[in-house]
């Protein structure tokens, strides 16, 4: 066991676990986050992204070793945003959502091609959100969702 | 609120947030965790199972465990809870291993010994009738009479499809007081009540089952989790404590029910360009245990002749028991099988005559007062005619687009149907759905039924049927995730029956309920499933009205295919569907958009296949489902034709967007490359195949 510090959602945490364990594990089991969701298990469908130093990762892929340090951010950190409060409404509006358990990943996705690219292309949409599966939507109404958030004003 | 209104699904921004409580969220004071010890071999005899010492807080859960029976009940009750004696497939439970940490059970399970007598499996469908499990079979006008047709016999063949429902299998399961409660991601919860009765021996005042917030389903919720329940709640009631069961991904895709392999071979008897007759032979391989399987088989004969008028006829299906895993409910439930085959099949009878696909179509389609393949009457308005119309129009057909910029380009077009709700009389034999509507004196009105929200936005579509009928506010119908100690049984979630049978019920509750609106104490209003009269089914000789009534599809995809790596991409799907009247038009599109990617991806990506009983591709990485890259520009129009047994005219939706979206897609690769296609996934390695054959 090792003593791990690393800022969450603005706020540094301190924890006592193992180097080679999973952040993923960390948020959900630990720290009761679980915003956060498991798909795969192998950083192949993106349910898990967090931003690690303001860049989309699965978290699935990530061991503790590298998060010492760093600044994490999960759904339950990036939902207090403007960012996320124009992506909300903008999946609202779409109907971009079924299950729901591909989206919180979605999200975190979608504001990070925002990030980059604030008008991005559909081309652009499907590739910066290639990274993630959904089984329910086909993705049409998702795609449509994300270029509602980037056309809306940022309310702040 | 109107029918009509535009209004946001119920369940989005606590999905969006993150913090909507699926089974792995939510927390349970002193869970425990079990992992599934599974039999290695696909035969055999167990002969010892030796548990390592020196783990006392780890207790294993087995069939010595068994209350009343060792079963899972389901239409039969041929599966145990866990293997005793044999194994008959890879994977089969034997035990479950709980404790607290996680590592200390993965330790654990790493020094189980067992040891087997291994036994000769078959893994494939032997006509052997030890190794049969269902023989169906039904005829119309006399095959044999025809003479002077043309005969041009052709097999088709359909891999297993994974519903890779993103929140893999979940079930925890605690005892409280007297009471065994289950919660969990699941389709039926009466379904679980049922299986833990005959489980247990309990009454069901004794049984309570909760849905959680259902991360999708597809069919493969509906019978897996009955398995999962009875084994936690034998682990539950051994160590007095909550039990956890969820899935790891590969132990998810491996281990539990599929979509059925299907080997069809279709004979077609046609003379002067008409089809007169045909000989179909359905078979699908259900694993060791019959579970839905004969179900199954029978939507998919009784979907076999699509929206076809065929004159004679004779169509056998046979269940096979292999000892491959056991298969089960995915989204079309018999019907993706029968359609590839019969929609590719009418596809090479056109290209064999010289005939536009579409046309050749339009001469055998079915129509309203006609017979059906079992001798019913179709007595809804049909609109076929009228839906080709329609796809032509918004396609441009027949001047399509045919510029590759050098790939090769194919089209290839579909038309079928989906049977709402269950098959024959299954919905008044025996579903028997009862909902209730209650007004309580605050003035919210609560929907009570079984039928549960994983995604297709059942909850949406039932409050807002209910909150129209009654012309009130959306905001004052309650809705919550069914708890069967609250709820009646108004059947399973599945068979694209919720909306429209289940819709129809609570409509019919809310009409009554309207004289007692304005009442200030607490009115509760119970309304029973009747099948109209005019419906007449014998489940014996198949023969009568199949299904409730139909829904139609009409599909073209538009391929291009690399002509060095036979690659495909689907460019553009255009569809015209007749759903009834559309009382949500946000979220219909969310299925035929959903089921035309699910469609995609079994006609054109998703390869799974089993060696010596053991599935290959058990993970996201080696089974591919459609990304964001994958997906076509998906052209959609209504065909409006109000049901009139539906909620507001609407007939079953979520089946229908998958079952014709493959042939489609593998007849247009079979213009673009201009050859028979026969087998999907229209893989390149596969067309490599059927191009240097």
């Amino acid at each position: 066991m090792t003593q791990v510090t690393f800022t969450l959602n603005s706020e540094t945490v301190s924890l006592e676990t193992t180097l080679s364990r999973r952040l993923l594990d960390v948020l959900r089991e630990d720290l009761g986050l679980t915003g956060t969701k498991e798909g795969c298990g192998e950083g192949e469908c993106g349910a898990c992204q967090v931003y690690l130093d303001g860049a989309l990762v699965n978290s699935c892929m990530v061991p503790m070793a590298n998060v010492m340090g760093r600044e994490v951010v999960t759904i339950e950190g990036f939902s207090q945003t403007a960012d996320y409060a124009k992506i909300e409404s903008a999946y609202m509006e779409e109907g971009a959502v079924q299950c729901g358990y591909c989206i919180p990943g979605m999200v975190m996705a979608t504001g990070a091609l925002l990030k980059t690219n604030p008008h991005p292309t559909l081309s652009e949409i499907k590739d910066g959100l290639s990274g993630n599966i959904c089984r329910c939507t086909g993705y049409q109404t998702i795609f449509k969702a994300v270029q509602r958030a980037a056309t809306e004003e940022v309310d702040e | 609120m109107k029918i009509t209104d535009v209004v946001h699904r119920v369940d989005t921004q606590e999905k969006i947030k993150g913090t909507a409580q699926y089974i792995e969220d939510i927390h349970f004071e002193g869970l425990h965790y079990a992992r599934t010890l599974r039999s290695t071999i696909a035969r055999g005899r167990i002969l010892s199972v030796t548990y390592p010492e020196g783990y006392p807080s780890i207790t294993v859960v087995d069939a010595r465990d068994s209350i009343a029976r060792n079963e899972v009940s389901m239409i039969t009750a041929d599966m145990p809870i866990f293997a005793r004696d044999e194994v008959h497939y890879i994977g089969e439970p034997i035990a479950l291993v709980v404790g607290r940490d996680k590592d200390e059970i993965i330790a654990f399970m790493k020094e189980i010994d067992v040891v087997y007598e291994p036994m000769t499996p078959l893994f494939t469908c032997d006509d052997n009738e030890a190794n049969v499990f269902t023989r169906r079979h039904y005829s119309k006008g006399d095959l044999a009479s025809l003479e002077g047709c043309e005969v041009f016999e052709a097999h088709y063949k359909t891999p297993y499809q994974e519903q890779l429902y993103m929140e893999k299998q979940g079930i925890v399961a605690l005892v409280a007081g007297e009471t065994v409660e289950i919660y969990g991601s699941m389709q039926c919860p009466y379904y679980v009540v049922n299986a833990l009765k005959n489980a247990l021996g309990y009454p069901e005042e004794k049984i309570r089952v909760v849905q959680t917030v259902t991360g999708g389903a597809f069919g493969g919720k509906e019978d897996y989790p009955s398995i999962m329940a009875c084994q936690t709640a034998l682990a539950a009631l051994k160590i007095g404590a909550p039990v956890q069961l969820v899935y790891d991904r590969r132990e998810d895709i491996q281990f539990t029910t599929k979509r059925h392999p299907a080997f069809i071979t279709v004979t077609s008897y046609t003379r002067e360009g008409h089809v007169e007759g045909m000989k179909i032979a359905v078979k699908i391989d259900a694993g060791p245990y019959l579970g839905l399987s004969d179900v199954v088989l029978q939507r998919a004969i009784l979907t076999m002749t699509g929206a076809y008028q065929i004159p004679h006829l004779e169509v056998a299906g046979t269940v096979y028991k292999t000892n491959n895993i056991f298969n089960g409910a995915f989204r079309g439930f018999g019907g993706p099988q029968s359609l590839f085959a019969l929609e590719t099949h009418m596809s090479r009878l056109a290209k064999r005559l010289g005939k536009d696909p579409l046309t050749f179509r339009e001469e055998h389609f079915v129509h309203q007062g006609e017979l059906t393949s079992t001798g019913g009457r179709f007595h809804e308005a049909i609109h076929l005619e009228e839906m080709s119309r329609m796809l032509k129009e918004m396609s441009g057909y027949p001047e399509l687009d045919t510029e590759g910029h050098g790939r090769l380009v194919g089209h290839g077009v579909a038309v079928v149907p989906h049977g709402g709700g269950f098959t024959g009389d299954g919905e008044a034999e025996h579903i028997k759905a009862v909902v209730k509507l209650r007004k309580d004196t605050e003035q919210f009105i609560h929907i009570l039924v079984s039928n549960v929200e994983m995604g297709q936005g059942a909850l949406t579509a039932l409050s807002k049927i209910v909150a129209s009928a009654l012309d009130v506010p959306l905001e004052r119908i309650v809705y919550n995730n069914p708890d069967t100690r609250v709820v009646p049984d108004s059947g399973p979630t599945a068979a694209s029956r919720t909306t429209m049978v289940v819709g129809r019920l609570l409509y019919n509750a809310a009409l009554k309920m309207k004289e007692a609106l304005q009442e200030q104490e607490e009115v509760v209003v119970t309304e029973h499933y009747r099948q109209p009269d005019y419906l007449e089914w014998d489940q014996e000789q198949l023969k009568g009205n199949a299904y409730l009534s139909y829904s139609w599809a009409a599909l073209l995809a538009r391929v291009e295919v690399d002509p060095v790596t036979y690659e495909v991409t689907c460019t553009d799907l255009y569809g015209v569907y007749d759903v009834g009247m559309p009382i949500d038009e946000k979220m219909l599109l969310g299925q035929v958009h959903g089921g035309v990617v699910q469609g995609l991806g079994y006609g054109m990506m998703e390869y799974m296949d089993s060696k010596d009983g053991l599935i290959q591709h058990n993970s996201f990485s080696s089974y591919a489902v459609p990304t964001t890259m994958d997906i076509p520009q998906i052209h959609t129009r209504w065909l409006i034709n109000p049901y009139i047994e539906g909620p507001f005219g609407a007939k079953a939706a979520g089946e229908l967007t998958l079952v014709g979206v493959a042939p489609a897609i593998a007849t247009a690769v079979a213009d673009a490359l201009d050859r028979e296609i026969s087998e999907i996934p229209v893989l390149p390695e596969n067309l490599l195949k059927v191009v240097t054959s």
